[in-house]
């Protein structure tokens, strides 16, 4: 869990503006020579589709509590990751709750790029009053450590997922909207762009068909980057029970009922703090494979 | 000879990567700097002058290595010493002037700073004194305002003025040899001149040995009194400036001359480029290394690598037809 | 220099009135009416009658803001539901103790990142470098609140070297030692994500710093090893790393709250948890507000320290 570093800004940025058709071929062959990048995007699809068919594996729903199969160790037979304090199939409620801590993690992700991007590309093109405006109100949100702000946008309101979602987004939207703008203060005094203004283009057209292409990559990288932090700061924000309540799964919620029992079955608390650490992972080197794959400076043929 | 050599390279040899597949940048290459000369040394890019000068002060780095040579200061080799000895000759004893004075100065130290570091590297002096030493030092190359002036940034300053101060850095030691690699290269025309008219004014005051490592035919005869021609890590060709301009006997010398106007020629003298391209060092040619694209090319030369023959006392060239032509006469 | 703080601190005012503006719209989000939310379930009607009118709560918006700020700049925070006493006298004491955490966590995170850092660029591609790199993307990527449990199960249960939580005064029984026995893991915890994250940044702005060309001009003119390490390598990597280090506080204020929460430190986090499982809206907001200024109060200083570094900021 950590701000967002601003190297991510400067090295998002650095993929930008690229010819286009023929070069699609080489960036995905330059993204597929990254074996971590391509190893952790598979990856990434089998946690995907585990969570999503999570009914489907396994013999034990997420809430089944069996008083007579407590505190199984991993590796017991019928309970290949074991049970916690409830008799509860571990593999059962990582994979269900992988479908909270995954949501919790991609959807505000997606929400705040796509609000930011277009609050960005407003305040970079268009500039002057308007920008300042916009770049004033995000500042605003600036000012609070990011975690602080989740916690306490969370903790004003009834706690659930929705809850967390839209703490989370509400404090991304300025990080996308920052870099947005940035990118697009670079794209914007571009020759091709004036070229459009003066063969009489709309204002609106131009921002969507020739700064709009150009600004995405580097948000895209960044989304992928970000949304490794936010499964684990989503998982900060269950830990302290603001999103999920009992006995729905979500890893960081789960990592707060094993506290109780750390002394007798740490593998409660150990597994499903690994899955965060490892899908956050996962999303770290894709966003750093696509950000290579993207500039262009490191494509080889 | 008439004075005495200050700075002996023999047989000097470096490398980029191992011994099978890397390449020697620098492959022998021998000569002599004398105090009060000027030797430029000439060549296209990547023929391996700035590795040259960099192997001088030992400032190869991996995967570089030199791998065999002598280089004599006063008598004494350098290659055989260790960081801390090259740390007391680098600055003291040879000063190097680099190409583009933007980069070589730290922008977050001032000016001044960046002179007096030298200063106090080799020399204890008081802080006071250092700086003062610096004022001076800017005045002599020509730095209006020094004491005001030393204590600016680098972005305070022009081209030219960032380049007389990387030389005040240069000299403040006093060295018996400087080194200059394309100092007036990034630089604008008209202060190009001025820079050299510099570098030899400081050159016979301090009675130091200069190198002027250079790829413009016209620096070498405004500044240099010799001249050794440089190819594919060797030296091709050796003579003082007016033989190598009026005969010279190497075809690449030749070629290079063709290559560049003369201030007679006119628009209908043609501009002779040189076909083909510089020799890949990791996989050398057989035999003389310009062989590929020599206009006078004969068999022996493509078989038999050519060592430097003497044409006269002070003149030497790398070609067989060096030997054919003395046996006409 | 005093110059530039001031524009500094002049510009940030509006931010801070951002600030203030959403905080106090934090009540806003909150279900329920705005008394119950302020002054908990168990208030009497009359209560909430007095407070409807201190806070003008039938008045638009706008004017509730007013009269809230009002209330905030006399010094009024309002009293914490659950426990009766005056909001600023409990946040007081709490603030102490974050600030403790907080800064040890700073300078051992500083310490490690600074030095793993700087030798693994010195020594690039080696083993050391991949290793601590391959490290420090995993403390990076880990969740914080689960690596202190990692190490609480490992230091204070397996090996029982250290106490599982909690803090003990310098007053208290056990003196110093103590206390910094208690500090000990909550530290640890709170500064191996920054200390990740600065150790990355040290190396990369290192190796840059290094790849520039006078360093290897310093180096001709016969400069010894620590001075050009120091003079030409450090002090030019150095802007981007005080930038990093100072993003860091962003999180060590914030995000300690959860160490605060594993470990049981009495800090503002511990509190803005404890006020978030009651409900005390009075509490959450000052809390907020509290670690808010501090961050942007703490970020203009690094700001300063960036201008003193580097000389071409000054202009800016």
């Amino acid at each position: 869990m950590s701000s967002i570093p601003a190297s991510a800004d400067r090295a998002a940025i650095a993929s930008e503006t690229k010819a286009r058709g023929g070069a699609r071929f080489w960036r995905l062959k330059s993204f597929a020579r990254d074996r971590a990048a391509v190893f952790s995007a598979l990856f990434l699809l089998v946690v995907i589709l585990g969570a999503a068919f999570a009914p489907l594996i396994g013999h034990y729903g997420p809430d089944e509590a069996d008083n007579l199969a407590r505190y199984r160790p991993i590796g017991t037979l019928g309970h290949l990751l074991g049970t916690d304090q409830q008799g509860r199939d571990m593999l059962a409620r990582l994979l269900f709750g992988g479908r909270v801590s995954l949501l919790v993690g991609v959807a505000p992700t997606l929400i705040a790029g796509v609000i930011g991007l277009g609050l960005g590309l407003i305040a970079g093109f268009v500039g002057g009053i308007v920008d300042q405006i916009v770049m004033r109100c995000l500042d605003v949100v600036f000012a609070f450590p990011m975690v602080l702000l989740a916690i306490a946008i969370a903790g004003a309101m009834r706690p659930g997922v929705l809850t967390e979602i839209i703490a989370i987004t509400i404090v991304l939207i300025p990080y996308f909207g920052r870099l947005a703008r940035t990118a697009t203060q670079g794209v914007t005094p571009m020759p091709f762009i004036e070229a459009a203004r003066a063969a009489g283009g709309a204002p609106v057209t131009i921002m969507l068909r020739y700064v709009l292409p150009n600004v995405f990559s580097p948000v895209v990288v960044y989304a992928t980057t970000l949304m490794g932090l936010m499964i684990v700061v989503g998982a900060g924000l269950s830990f302290l029970g603001l999103g999920v309540q009992p006995p729905t799964a979500d890893w960081g919620a789960m990592v707060a009922e094993g506290r109780v029992v750390l002394r007798r079955a740490a593998h409660v608390t150990i597994l499903p703090g690994c899955a965060i650490l490892v899908v956050s992972l996962a999303f770290n080197f894709l966003g750093d494979g696509i950000r290579d794959a993207l500039d262009p400076r490191t494509i080889r043929r | 000879m008439s004075a005495p050599a200050t700075l002996e390279v023999s047989d000097l040899r470096t490398r980029f990567g191992d011994a099978s597949s890397g390449s020697t940048v620098v492959d022998g290459v021998s000569f002599t700097l004398r105090a009060g000369r000027t030797t430029a040394l000439v060549g296209e890019s990547g023929c391996g002058k700035s590795v040259t000068a960099l192997s001088l002060l030992q400032l190869i780095e991996p995967p570089g290595e030199i791998v065999s040579g002598k280089v004599l200061l006063d008598g004494r080799d350098l290659l055989a010493l260790d960081e801390r000895g090259m740390e007391k000759v680098r600055g003291a004893r040879i000063g190097m002037v680099f190409q583009d004075p933007l980069t070589s100065l730290n922008p977050a130290l001032t000016i001044g700073g960046q002179i007096v570091e030298t200063l106090q590297a080799h020399q204890r002096l008081p802080r006071a004194a250092a700086e003062r030493k610096a004022v001076e030092l800017l005045a002599r190359v020509g730095v209006t305002n020094p004491e005001q002036r030393v204590h600016d940034y680098p972005h305070h300053f022009s081209g030219g003025m960032r380049q007389r101060a990387l030389i005040a850095a240069a000299i403040s030691c006093s060295p018996s040899v400087i080194i200059a690699d394309e100092p007036t290269t990034a630089l604008d025309v008209t202060v190009q001149a001025k820079i050299l008219r510099l570098l030899r004014d400081l050159q016979t005051a301090m009675g130091a040995a200069l190198l002027l490592i250079t790829h413009d035919l016209g620096v070498v005869a405004a500044m240099a009194d010799e001249v050794l021609v440089m190819y594919a890590g060797r030296i091709v060709e050796r003579a003082d400036v007016d033989t190598l301009f009026h005969n010279p006997r190497h075809p690449y010398t030749k070629a290079l001359l063709a290559c560049v106007a003369g201030i007679e020629d006119d628009r209908r003298t043609p501009l002779e480029p040189i076909g083909g391209s510089a020799p890949d060092l990791r996989n050398p040619p057989n035999g003389c290394r310009f062989s590929p694209r020599c206009p006078s090319v004969r068999d022996v030369c493509r078989r038999w690598d050519q060592p430097l023959r003497a044409v006269s006392a002070d003149h030497e060239a790398a070609c067989v037809l060096v030997e054919r032509e003395a046996a006409l006469v | 220099m005093a110059s530039f703080l001031i524009r500094r601190l002049v510009g940030v005012l509006p931010v801070i009135l951002g600030v203030s503006i959403v905080i106090f719209l934090l009540v806003q989000l909150a279900p329920g009416d705005a008394t119950t939310v302020l002054l908990g379930p168990q208030a009497t009607e009359a209560a909430k009658a007095e407070l409807r009118q201190a806070l003008g709560l039938d008045q638009p918006l706008p004017f509730q803001y007013l009269a809230w700020l009002k209330r905030m700049l006399s010094g009024d925070f309002g009293v914490g539901i659950a426990t009766q006493i005056p909001v600023t006298s409990l946040v007081g004491p709490r603030f102490l103790n974050t600030l403790i955490l907080t800064f040890s966590s700073l300078l051992l995170a500083m310490a490690i990142g600074y030095s793993v850092g700087l030798f693994a660029a010195l020594r690039a591609h080696s083993l050391f470098d991949r290793l601590s790199m391959s490290v420090a993307l995993l403390a990076g990527s880990a969740p914080p609140f689960w690596l202190g449990l990692i190490l609480v199960l490992l230091f204070a249960i397996e090996l029982r070297w250290l106490p599982v939580s909690g803090m003990q005064d310098m007053a208290g029984a056990g003196g110093a030692v103590d206390m910094l026995r208690h500090l000990v893991l909550p530290t640890v915890t709170t500064a191996l994500g920054p200390a990740a994250i600065i150790a990355r940044i040290v190396r990369s702005t290192v190796l840059e710093a290094l790849s520039k060309p006078h360093v290897r001009v310093a180096r001709a003119k016969g400069l010894g090893r620590a001075a050009l390490l120091r003079r030409h390598v450090v002090l030019n990597a150095l802007p981007p790393v005080i930038t990093i280090t100072g993003l860091q506080l962003g999180y060590l204020l914030g995000g300690a709250l959860l160490t605060e929460v594993v470990f049981a430190w009495p800090g503002l986090g511990s509190l803005l948890y404890d006020s978030i499982t009651a409900r005390d809206l009075p509490v959450i907001q000052a809390t907020a507000l509290v670690v808010a200024l501090s961050f942007v109060l703490a970020n203009i200083a690094v700001d300063m320290i960036n201008v003193i570094l580097d000389p071409r900021l000054r202009e800016a």
